[in-house]
């Protein structure tokens, strides 16, 4: 199904933020933002919802942990129990220190790749995908602002202009 | 300007005057002699269960009497160390805030951070208690080496004369050489301070920049200096009173407890100050920073402190591993409270970005860390100089409260000195539009 999209484009970050803050003070709801790299506080301008990335990054950190404990356990303490440094006490907590080190980078390393793929996945991103972005300017220096148009065309663009808009393009796009 | 109400000008009297109460209390109770040092840990035993008794006996029993004589005269000396360790640690504490304050001040310089320069006053006031703080701590080593208590077991001639590993340390550790160390440390630290104080209210008059950029540029010479001074600071003023132990990264451990200890103070005062309406430019970003680097040190302080802990403990070593097994033995609770003190209460109150924040949430984390970290320090002093007698009683809570009273004084008195908010620093504009 074709619509029509408008595209504002800026080629400044702290420029794009004041029109962000602009258009949403106008009431007006935008689409997507396209930029060239991550601009601090733009998810907030533009109202969306907090990332809960930092959730599953914190419930894959348990299971790098419990990864971890169960394989040091089985590995050091039940299937070949192992005197270390000298303390053979055979028992997971009393040799807990030396395990330490694992528990964390373990902890670390599933925090952080699977929260990684996580957000691939979510971004629906994987290899080979056809790029989403509507310009390849927005991977070099410009950002763009885009709209659903619903007959609002005029009053859009009026405003736009105002907030420092370097270009403004009325486009199809195909959703998908 | 900021005014010091009276209200915490009389508080911190009165914590002063509490304080030498409390002080002046432990040194009349120490024991003069072995009879009142038996008397003084038989009513103890009485009161705690026996958790040191059936140290001291199992010591005793192998032994004749001429041993037990000699471990009573020892017991007697631990004891009337105790006062004097009490207020070292304390003194000691309270000088490390403003030595902390002071690298984070010329870090803040050195980086030519954009953020910051609005607390600048806050952190110069902090580092003001750096002169009598750090003149305390020298007048308490000086009589360490004139004998007047044991806290330093090298400087007893005696000892060293029967002591091989002692005698083969004597060209650095010797009571000359450990002051003029004391004096070169404290004056490069104090000089900095004054100077840069200097070059930062005259920025505020001038009409160029020519004093910002010297600042900048003492400020990297300074933190060369800091980088080594403090570690050489931390084996002479605190791991010497072991002098068999050594640990490599003993001075990166001390910089972390007093560089945290030093942010939660730059935090807490900034958030008193606000609360009675100065320092209006000061947003929640700017707490929410300090409070990520409350987080972020508290980390960095315990991956020492387990660093330290885990080497040791694994190669088990007897000479390296008394150290931990005297603190796991007598200090079990301060041992490992300060681990929760430190580490898990910081994480988990100041992981949530909101709360960072909240500026009581602050206030509340940053007491824990700072008691954490006055454990710390006492876990670092009191093993060596009072053995199992140790005891957080009049002694130690006088001396805290005494110090405290002196650095809120000495605070806030130099916080009225000039104006809250540097006018003419360059970054000025920045720190006010400063927003996470």
């Amino acid at each position: 199904m074709a619509s029509k999209v408008l595209h504002a484009y800026y080629n400044d970050d702290d420029v794009l933020m004041h029109a962000v803050k602009k258009v949403k003070a106008a009431k007006h709801h935008i689409e997507e933002v396209y930029c060239p790299f991550p601009v601090h506080g733009l998810d907030k301008a533009m109202g969306l919802a907090p990332t809960r990335l930092a959730i599953t990054s914190f419930l894959y950190g348990c299971v790098g942990l419990t990864v971890a404990i169960t394989m040091m356990n089985f590995i050091m303490i039940e299937d070949w129990p192992q005197d270390i440094g000298g303390k053979p006490s055979f028992s997971y907590l009393e040799n807990m220190p030396a395990f330490v080190p694992i528990m964390f980078e373990l902890t670390v390393f599933f925090a952080a790749h699977l929260m990684v793929i996580t957000f691939y996945m979510r971004s629906r991103l994987w290899p080979f995908k056809k790029a989403e972005n509507p310009d390849v300017r927005t991977t070099d220096d410009h950002f763009v602002m885009e709209f659903e148009l619903h007959g609002n065309e005029d009053e859009l663009k009026t405003l736009l202009a105002d907030t420092g808009a370097v270009e403004i393009n009325i486009v199809d796009k195909n959703s998908h | 300007m900021y005014t010091f109400s009276n209200r915490l000008k009389i508080a911190s009297f009165i914590l002063m005057a509490v304080g030498v109460l409390g002080i002046g209390a432990g040194f009349l109770s120490a024991p003069s002699t072995v009879e009142e040092a038996k008397a003084i840990v038989a009513s103890h035993d009485d009161g705690h269960g026996s958790h040191d008794t059936s140290n001291n006996h199992g010591a005793e029993a192998g032994h004749g009497d001429a041993h037990s004589a000699e471990h009573d005269l020892h017991v007697l000396h631990q004891l009337q160390n105790k006062p004097w360790s009490a207020l070292y640690v304390a003194a000691f504490f309270f000088m490390m805030i403003a030595l902390g304050v002071l690298a984070f001040y010329a870090i803040q310089r050195a980086a030519q951070a954009g953020w910051s320069p609005l607390l600048f006053r806050v952190m110069e006031a902090i580092t003001a208690y750096l002169v009598p703080g750090g003149i305390i701590v020298f007048v308490i080593l000086v009589l360490s080496v004139l004998h007047m208590n044991h806290l330093f077991v090298w400087m007893d001639a005696d000892v060293v004369a029967h002591d091989a590993l002692l005698q083969g340390k004597k060209g650095f550790l010797n009571p000359t050489f450990f002051l003029i160390r004391a004096v070169i440390f404290l004056g490069g630290w104090i000089l900095y301070r004054e100077y840069s104080r200097k070059l930062s209210l005259k920025q505020d008059e001038s009409d160029d920049n020519a004093s910002f950029k010297l600042n900048f540029r003492i400020s990297a010479a300074f933190l060369v200096f800091y980088l080594v001074s403090e570690s050489m600071m931390s084996w002479d003023w605190i791991m010497s009173v072991d002098p068999h132990w050594f640990s490599t990264l003993f001075g990166w451990y001390v910089f972390a407890s007093m560089f945290v200890s030093g942010i939660t103070v730059i935090a807490m005062v900034t958030v008193y100050l606000k609360s009675k309406g100065y320092l209006e430019d000061v947003n929640d970003s700017h707490i929410h920073d300090l409070a990520k680097f409350m987080f972020g040190i508290s980390i960095f302080w315990t991956y020492l402190w387990f660093s330290q802990f885990m080497l040791i403990w694994y190669s088990n070593i007897p000479e390296e591993v008394t150290y931990y097994i005297t603190r796991i033995q007598d200090y079990r609770l301060p041992f490992f409270g300060m681990v929760a003190m430190n580490f898990l209460f910081p994480v988990l109150l100041l992981m949530n970005s909101d709360y960072k924040r909240v500026n009581w949430f602050v206030i509340m984390t940053g007491i824990v860390i700072l008691a954490g970290h006055y454990l710390d320090i006492f876990n670092m002093i009191m093993p060596a100089t009072v053995g199992d007698q140790w005891y957080i009683g009049i002694a130690e809570i006088g001396s805290v409260l005494f110090f405290a009273g002196l650095f809120i004084f000495w605070v806030f008195r130099a916080l009225t000195k000039a104006p809250l908010q540097p006018k003419r620093n360059p970054f000025i504009e920045e720190s006010k539009h400063f927003h996470y």
